[in-house]
């Protein structure tokens, strides 16, 4: 009887994973469902057991049991690690994901779990927070914030509750390493947690997850069950976010658990201070918290001997939009964008060439080709405008209208907005309305763009978007006779109304959506209306 | 005073933790409390930072963005009101960069608001406006044709406030002032982004909503969005006036905001130690009974009580009083006469009418309605602790580790007190609530009691002694506590008394109905739980065993050491607005001001010396013993002021009796209310608006009174009396109230220290203020008991003589609602009736559906002293076998039901436990029909006749 590994990650599944894994069993084959390995144009995958190591096929259908099992199939992989996309990553975090059986705690256990949480109980507090420190380890949900510093707050914060809590509201478009994770390695993120709780003196722990990830909600709770009796005293739950993506603002997070409105809280206080029902709370990104098992196993030198700058240690890099090998990609900071977008990536799915990348969710800014010497690292995408955030790079080709992207960015921030501070919550709505304002003025004065783009009606998007949005209402009739509607005014009032959100909001929500609003407006001007960039010009 | 709105620090002071940080802001040094914001710290400086969502009552919330501030060393523009300040931090609040900033912020704003504000409500007192003029505001390029939330309805269901979400700026300070202040969370931001909105529920409308009508959040309001109806008809207010509202014993004060003569709003006052800002529907919106057509404004006589009332002169007015009561002592002797005071009137207005009782009527034949509220208040406490008056400020509730509500419904009755508590038992205190209805405190938003305890009326004493069983066996009494300051042997004996297995939880549990082990664990909690405060009303003293109820609470915080400091006491919480005063300024039958008694040779001698006559040594009648002994035909005249006896007293029937048997009743009153049906002489009174004086509140807080209109009537209640005395032959000479309260504090110790012009330098006193306390007294009993040693006092359980029985089944206990006060004379006049348009009989459904009952059904209630009928509350906030209601509304006539049985010691009416049997009725009762026809006639003004 063969022993197959099949995912049964929820991107899998979507490919047709079940199906799949339902041929082989009928088949008489053992199946291991397994995480994903990652990496989505070879999914569904099976992984068939042999003398050689497991060996991969993929995409497969229900069709191919037989083609599979005796390795005449096309789609024959060989062994998945040898392959180009994994063989060049540094996968410290995800190192089982994809490989063990998610909810199975011997096969945690036989492949180095809980090694990390063994050695930080021989350790005091501050010594684990130390380690921590001494790993460069930052918060991988975008802010970047030292994770070690953070912790020593907490602990430094008077006895008494604490709680750990981790979030796991990924509501980035475009990235899917939390949910990754907690599908394919729950274990880790526990371990992770338990070793926050140790080293602050946290007593409780949350894991507020997204309501879309249904898999990982029942993922998690599954081996929460099963694990309690190993990281006890420390008791964990999740909690189901609501669908708002303000509630990924680690304050609005602590009021969603809190069962208040979701909505931002002014800091000071730091939440490490008075966090989760005003006690000090260490709040920290899946990745942050699943890192950490590897720093305490193997060694914070370990983990800071890779990376770039003050960026250490790895990044379960996400490529998903119009590319062609889309999925995870962990490697230590420092690898060029251009790299991870064409050599890692392959380039765009459907074969035309890059414009654009957006990285770091729906907030962060966009950049064109000639930027992709840049290195990923927090400090170099922070001077270049832009930023890492959770590590998501959605690619667009040559027919992506920027200016729609623009008024795409407004658009998520309207709708996306807790509606608490005044620069996001009319802000993001006027922008929407300056967006349309300057689509029309530019597709009425000149056709900008000399060569048409096939297959794309540019010019009708804005107004199917405005008769269905959700603001549920027309955001713009021209009146020219009260309002400067000329390109120029626009943008200038574009300009004025992106740094009163980034300087004014009270949350990143705000504040970096001028980020993909400016950068498209600063790198590709000739979508707006305007000429193309001065530099471009000189050239 | 001309009118300016109260500085507004933006957030709120920061409680003390000593340390101080020192910062410079635009160039100035400044040395402040560690936690204060940045803004507020500007604002001490004189400086203005530009803010919407911030104001000091509520904490910020950082969301307006306008206080945008530069911190050197620091990243962007942090928010002032949310950072706190810091060492050596330097701050600049007035930059190109910040204008800029802000300017876009107040751009944003105002291209989703109406451009109205020449005919707008709050033209004028806008903040939005304001800001809009500080930031230099002076183009919006967004245009007017994008999305908005303009044009949306008004909701103007609240009689006193209207709600225009399209003037809201959705900076949530109604929300948190709801939430933060009240207490209520009613409201709420419903949506998100830009179509937040705000919403009362679940979308309901303001009075349909849960919405106590506090106004918190109309106060909050900076905008039109949320503003008084008065507002938009008078037009902002030219000035205001500081004074303290007439209804109940928490003692607001206010600023009686002024457009003329015209009275535009009342703003709770932000300095006022009793209120701290806040109000309560009452106060802030019901005061339009001071303007109702009904109000009398001209002294009436007649000869007999089936006249029509004739208008006189004051001339004639006065003179006929002072002709009727000394043609009456000189026909019946100098006690045929008497008087009562008014625990509504101010203390100089009260003092007054003692001392024309004493001095000019030459008897004690004075009382007040602290006889059927707190008089057992005054026994109790001044037996076990040597005060009559509660141990605490209403700050102390702060600091309160557990708080124990017995006899108490301070979400109605004392509403903003009520909130205070609530705020405190948010923030962690533990609350045990004794009473035989679930109280909202038990369960409400936030707010959850450990332990109710609901035992059956009649049964305090039981569940009093039964905790301190607890207490005492099992060893939780403070004994280095009571050694210090008590009597140990009398402790000794208390504690063998209350130790007995027949006081036990379990031994008593058949009598209150109450499980034994929720009394133990209550019990246990008190004792136990850190700062343990014990608040009580008339559910307590309103009894048979009144007084022993109170001597019980006294003898439960002396046994846990809870007397003494902060956070911990025995707080009655008071009825009316100058019930505390009333009592202190002797108007009592056998008491002087002050408590003395009159029998005391040396007290008596001072107010001979001073008055210039001799004073009977004899105390004199209390009011049911005036009302007995007109039916006995030996008292025939009483004076009552600002008191409606026959609405208030219980046994109706009784009540009327008497008064019919008098022959000169004179009520000085705002309106002919239900005892002016039998009086012969009225004498038309003013509102507190119209006179300046003093009122105290259950904290023992002196606060001004002051006029802020003319008296419509003509005169201040003060001068009335002083006519009358003069007519009488008293040589009086009072130009003003301040010269009252001078003899007052002449005469009375624990008043020496009060005076006109130090209530004017600091706000308040609360007495005793003297030699021995110049600062006053927030908390009693400090050193040691006044009275030397605390007195532990064996209070046996008796139960009351009212019994259920066959005919009788069911218990009836009445109490009070949040929107009418009292008697209902003020509120009935005002728009609060469309929260509560008739008194209601709540009942528990499994008794309903013994009786065939829904909710809504007209029913008898009958009791053995009479019966009315009314309308049934069917509702599980009454236990099986207890009823309940209200006694606002004279249609009702709760008291023709409830009895004369009254407390052991101070004749306080037992209006808590009455038997009754309810069933289904058609109409209303032979006796409200005769009354009603009786009230009509009584009530008949003869037409003027014509001039010749």
């Amino acid at each position: 009887m063969s022993r197959v590994f099949v995912s049964r990650d929820m991107a899998s599944v979507a490919l047709g994973a079940d199906d799949v894994a339902r041929a082989f069993a009928a088949a008489g084959c053992q199946v291991v469902r397994t995480g994903s390995r990652g990496l989505f144009n070879i999914e569904p995958l099976v992984e068939v057991e042999t003398e050689e190591g497991r060996i991969g096929f993929g995409p497969v259908g229900p069709a191919d049991v037989a083609a599979v099992l005796d390795g005449s199939h096309a789609n024959r992989l060989g062994r998945i690690e040898d392959l180009p996309f994994f063989a060049g990553q540094q996968r410290f975090t995800f190192a089982r994901c994809g490989i063990i059986d998610p909810v199975d705690l011997n096969d945690y256990a036989a492949h180095g779990g809980w090694l990390g949480l063994e050695k930080a109980r021989a350790l005091a507090p501050q010594q684990v927070v130390d380690a921590v420190k001494a790993s460069g380890l930052r918060g991988r949900g975008g802010a970047g914030f030292p994770t070690g510093i953070k912790w020593q707050t907490v602990l430094d914060a008077p006895a008494g509750d604490k709680f750990i809590v981790c979030n796991a509201d990924e509501g980035d478009s475009g990235t899917f390493a939390d949910r990754m994770l907690m599908e394919g390695d729950p274990y880790c993120l526990i371990e992770g947690m338990a070793i926050a709780a140790h080293a602050v003196g946290a007593g409780h722990g949350y894991i507020y997850i997204r309501s879309e990830y249904p898999f990982c909600v029942a993922t998690m709770r599954a081996a929460i069950e099963a694990s309690a009796h190993l990281v006890a005293p420390f008791v964990l739950e999740v909690r189901e976010g609501a669908g708002a993506y303000v509630c990924g603002e680690e304050t609005a997070l602590l009021d969603s658990i809190e069962g208040k409105r979701g909505q931002v809280r002014a800091k000071p206080p730091l939440p490490a201070l008075q966090g989760l029902f005003g006690r000090p709370t260490v709040i920290n990104n899946v990745l942050s918290l699943a890192a950490v098992p590897f720093i305490l196993s193997e060694g914070a030198e370990a983990y800071a001997a890779v990376g770039f700058g003050r960026s250490r240690g790895t990044m379960p890099v996400q490529l998903a939009g119009n590319v062609r090998h889309g999925g995870l990609y962990e490697i230590g900071f420092g690898i060029t964008l251009g790299e991870l977008v064409n050599e890692i990536g392959g380039g765009t799915a459907s074969g035309r060439p890059v414009r654009a990348v957006q990285v770091g969710g729906p907030l962060g800014a966009y950049f064109p080709p000639s930027m992709f010497h840049l290195p990923f690292d927090y400090e170099a995408f922070a001077q270049a405008g832009g930023l890492i955030g959770h590590a998501g790079i959605t690619v667009f080709d040559d027919s992506v209208d920027m200016a729609h992207m623009a008024r795409f960015a407004m658009e998520f921030c309207a709708a996306e907005s807790c509606g608490k501070c005044t620069p996001c919550r009319i802000g993001s709505t006027r922008g929407v309305e300056i967006m349309d304002r300057i689509i029309a003025e530019r597709d009425i004065t000149a056709p900008v763009r000399p060569e048409p783009v096939e297959g794309r009606a540019r010019a009708s998007t804005s107004s199917a978007r405005t008769e269905g949005g959700y603001l549920g209402k027309a955001l713009y009739s021209r009146a020219p006779d009260r309002i400067d509607v000329s390109i120029e005014a626009q943008t200038n009032l574009l300009r004025d109304l992106a740094d009163t959100m980034k300087y004014g909001s009270l949350c990143a929500l705000g504040g970096f959506t001028p980020y993909p609003v400016l950068s498209a407006l600063d790198h590709f001007p000739e979508d707006f209306g305007a000429s193309a960039p001065v530099k471009e010009a000189a050239e | 005073m001309s009118f300016s709105r109260e500085t507004d620090h933006g957030t709120p002071p920061v409680l003390a933790t000593g340390k101080s940080v020192t910062l410079t802001i635009d160039g100035q040094s400044v040395t402040l409390p560690e936690g204060t914001s940045i803004m507020r710290a500007a604002s001490l400086l004189g400086g203005s930072i530009p803010k919407l969502c911030a104001t000091d009552n509520v904490e910020s919330f950082g969301s307006c963005r306008l206080c945008l501030v530069e911190v050197e060393g620091r990243n962007g523009y942090p928010a002032s009101c949310t950072t706190p300040v810091a060492e050596g931090m330097v701050v600049r609040t007035q930059t190109d960069r910040l204008k800029q900033l802000r300017r876009g912020v107040m751009e944003l704003y105002i291209s989703d608001h109406p451009l109205d504000c020449l005919t707008c409500g709050a033209n004028g007192d806008c903040e939005l406006q304001d800001q809009a003029g500080a930031v230099g505001l002076r183009d919006v390029r967004y245009g007017y044709d994008g999305a908005t939330n303009m044009g949306q309805a008004k909701d103007q269901s609240n009689p006193y406030f209207d709600f225009d979400p399209s003037k809201c700026i959705v900076c949530s300070r109604c929300v948190r002032a709801c939430e933060e202040v009240q207490g209520t969370f009613a409201l709420t931001i419903e949506n998100k982004g830009f179509e937040s909105k705000v919403s009362p529920s679940q979308g309901e409308d303001f009075l349909g909503s849960e919405c106590v009508s506090c106004g918190a959040c109309v106060q909050a309001c900076p905008t039109a969005s949320l503003i008084e109806k008065k507002v938009v008809e008078s037009g902002t207010p030219d000035r205001a006036v500081v004074t303290t509202c007439a209804y109940c014993g928490v003692g607001c004060t206010f600023r009686a905001e002024m457009r003329g003569e015209e009275l535009v709003r009342m703003v709770p006052w932000k300095d006022g130690k009793a209120n701290r800002g806040h109000s309560c529907v009452k106060g802030r919106f019901a005061w339009g009974y001071a303007q109702h057509q009904d109000r009398i404004l001209n002294p009436m006589i007649r000869a007999s009580v089936d006249q029509p009332w004739r208008e006189v002169s004051w001339e004639e007015a006065i003179a006929h009083t002072a002709s009727e009561f000394r043609r009456i002592q000189a026909k019946y002797g100098t006690r045929s006469i008497g008087g009562i005071t008014s625990s509504r009137c101010t203390n100089e207005e009260t003092f007054l009418v003692q001392k024309l009782i004493r001095q000019g009527f030459g008897n004690n034949n004075v009382d007040t309605c602290a006889r059927v509220c707190h008089s057992p208040t005054g026994y109790g406490l001044s037996q076990t602790f040597g005060t009559s008056a509660g141990t605490q400020d209403f700050d102390s509730v702060m600091q309160a580790d557990v708080i124990l509500v017995i006899g108490a419904n301070p979400t109605d009755g004392h509403p903003v007190f009520a909130s205070r508590m609530k705020k405190r038992l948010r923030q962690g205190a533990k609350l045990i609530v004794i009473d035989p209805r679930r109280t909202d405190l038990v369960q409400s938003p936030h707010i959850a009691a450990e332990h109710h305890l609901p035992l059956r009326p009649g049964t305090n004493v039981a569940m009093l002694t039964a905790i301190a069983h607890v207490v005492v066996t099992e060893k939780l009494y403070d004994e280095a506590f009571i050694r210090e300051r008590c009597d140990w042997d009398e402790f000794m004996d208390w504690a063998e008394f209350v130790s007995e297995a027949a006081r036990s939880p379990e031994a008593i549990a058949p009598l209150t109905g109450v499980k034994a082990d929720d009394v133990r664990a209550a019990a246990r909690l008190y004792a136990t739980g850190g700062n343990g405060a014990i608040y009580y009303g008339l559910g307590v003293t309103e009894h048979s065993q009144g007084s022993s109820t109170v001597m019980s609470i006294a003898n439960l915080a002396m046994a846990t050491g809870n007397v003494g400091r902060e956070g911990v006491g025995v707080n009655p919480l008071r009825g009316q607005n100058n019930v505390q005063g009333a009592c202190d300024m002797g108007s009592f039958p056998h008491e002087f001001s002050g408590y003395r008694h009159v029998s005391d040779d040396a007290t008596r001698s001072l107010f001979e010396r001073t008055w210039g006559v001799a004073l009977d040594a004899e105390p004199g009648l209390r009011i049911p013993n005036m009302l007995d002994a007109a039916t006995d035909g030996t008292f025939k005249g009483l004076f009552v002021q600002g008191e409606d006896i026959l609405q208030s007293d219980p046994n109706t029937h009784h009540v009327a009796a008497g008064l019919a048997a008098m022959e000169c009743v004179v009520v000085q009153d705002l309106f002919l209310n239900e005892t002016a049906n039998y009086a012969h002489i009225f004498l038309p009174g003013s509102t507190f608006l119209e006179k300046d004086g003093t009122f105290t509140n259950a904290e023992r807080r002196i606060q001004r009174v002051r006029k802020v209109m003319a008296p419509l009537n003509g005169y201040a209640d003060w001068e009335i009396v002083q006519l009358v005395a003069n007519a009488m032959g008293l040589a009086w000479t009072y130009d003003h109230p301040s010269q009252i309260m001078d003899e007052i504090a002449a005469l009375t110790p624990t008043f020496a220290g009060v005076s006109y012009d130090r209530l004017e330098a600091e706000g308040s006193l609360q007495w005793p203020a003297n030699d021995a306390a110049p600062d006053g007294t927030p908390t009693m009993h400090r050193d040691g008991f006044v009275r030397g040693k605390g007195k532990f006092v064996v209070t046996d359980y008796v139960p009351t003589d009212e019994k259920t029985g066959p005919r009788f089944p069911l218990l009836l206990t009445t109490g009070r609602i949040l929107s009418h006060y009292n008697v209902g004379a003020q509120t009935r006049r005002t728009a609060n009736t469309a929260w509560h348009p008739e008194d209601r009989l709540e009942m528990h459904p499994s008794d309903a559906d013994n009786r065939g009952l829904k909710d809504g059904d007209w029913v008898t209630l009958r009791s053995r002293a009479g019966e009315t009928t009314l309308r049934a509350l069917i509702t599980e906030r009454v236990a099986p076998g207890v009823v309940y209601t209200t006694f606002h509304h004279p249609e009702t006539q709760a008291n023709v039901i409830t009895t004369d049985y009254s407390d052991w010691a101070t004749n306080c009416p037992e209006y808590k436990v009455t038997a009754v049997q309810v069933m289904a009725s058609n109409g209303p009762s032979d006796w409200q029909q005769d009354y009603a026809e009786q009230a009509r006639n009584s009530r008949r003004i003869a037409p003027l006749e014509a001039a010749e």
